[in-house]
């Protein structure tokens, strides 16, 4: 196996990243996403283990309405960011199973901290109609104020819950 | 169907999209929480890069007529759930050490966190869903429509993308410091 090359210069990253998203804009008419894939699948999920319960929930309904939520837009793009994630990784040498996590927890406890986080992003992000994505960078570019108010609520919360969260990281 | 509707479209910014996260260092956990520690600041850089080089394509795309920003879907401003969403993104975000997109990058370079923050995230989404009746009113309050910084600052578009660039190299100048000084 040849060995991880390092990452990229962040801003030269970000440049790239920003030029997608502006293809984005351009071509598609919208900005990036990624908890709206998540979004449409919880309503597939709800739709096919009880129709009525999706069509009665106005969140669920919402995500109906535009056809078939496993072939959404937004799925169908984060499908696309699995592939270049993998494709990136594997062209670098990256690629490699293994648990990122802090030096003083475990492997187990990694896990269950990735997922619990993960379920509180999740409410967060249906309150905020978005995520660090679709609000942050790209309402963020759009200069949307609701985009600004969550993207500095996200970080504000985010330092102020670290030093707590610290034995998960230092 | 238009290109743009596409499932090919979609497939292809998805596909720049992870390509350009992984490449940054942002499928991994580690680089993304050290944001939060002061430690690592590739978020900042990597986010604030690209939302001046997208900010400043729309806007001057826009102004010599390349491009008609009124087809550009702007999200809609709904402050106070979005403001409190944010809040609790931040914890999860602190929490899990990724973020929706950049969990799906974690995954996809073989990371298990990120299969885990991302099955947490479903898990949240759908309960938070069939919640969605007793958050409903909140989730709809402070409706302000498309509403954008000019308009709140009442300072023209051009003016507005110049602060954010001068905030955005000020940013970069603090982090510089602070990655020299840990």
């Amino acid at each position: 196996m040849k060995t991880a090359q390092p990452y990229a210069n962040p801003y030269v990253a970000g440049v790239c990243l920003g030029l997608v998203l502006l293809g984005a804009f351009v071509v598609a008419g919208q900005g990036l996403g990624a908890s709206g894939a998540f979004a449409n699948v919880a309503t597939g999920l709800v739709d096919a283990a009880s129709p009525r319960t999706a069509e009665r929930n106005d969140y669920f309904a919402s995500y109906l309405s535009g056809g078939a939520p496993w072939t959404a837009w937004m799925v169908v793009e984060i499908v696309g960011v699995i592939a270049g994630g993998a494709l990136s990784a594997f062209l670098a040498g990256r690629m490699r199973v293994e648990i990122a996590r802090g030096p003083g927890i475990g492997d187990r406890s990694r896990l269950a901290y990735a997922a619990g986080g993960g379920a509180i992003m999740g409410f967060g992000a249906v309150l905020a109609r978005g995520c660090t994505s679709g609000q942050a960078l790209s309402g963020g570019a759009l200069l949307s104020v609701g985009s600004w108010a969550f993207m500095l609520a996200a970080f504000a919360a985010g330092f102020i819950a670290a030093p707590l969260a610290r034995k998960l990281w230092r | 169907m238009s290109f743009a509707d596409s499932p090919l479209a979609a497939f292809l910014i998805g596909t720049a999209f992870g390509f350009a996260l992984e490449r940054a260092g942002l499928g991994d956990a580690r680089k993304l929480a050290g944001q939060f520690y002061l430690k690592d600041f590739t978020v900042l850089k990597v986010m604030f890069s690209a939302i001046v080089t997208a900010m400043l394509g729309a806007f001057w795309l826009g102004r010599v007529g390349l491009i008609d920003l009124a087809a550009i879907h702007v999200p809609e401003t709904f402050l106070a759930p979005q403001a409190v969403g944010g809040l609790i993104f931040g914890v999860g975000f602190v929490v899990s050490g990724l973020c929706p997109g950049t969990s799906c990058v974690a995954a996809a370079s073989g990371r298990l966190d990120g299969l885990a923050a991302m099955l947490g995230l479903l898990a949240g989404v759908l309960i938070t869903g069939l919640a969605f009746p007793l958050l409903e009113d909140f989730y709809r309050s402070t409706d302000r429509g498309v509403f954008t910084l000019p308009e709140m600052l009442g300072l023209p578009y051009g003016v507005v993308v110049t602060l954010v660039v001068a905030m955005a190299l000020a940013a970069f100048r603090l982090a510089e410091t602070l990655e020299r000084r840990s």
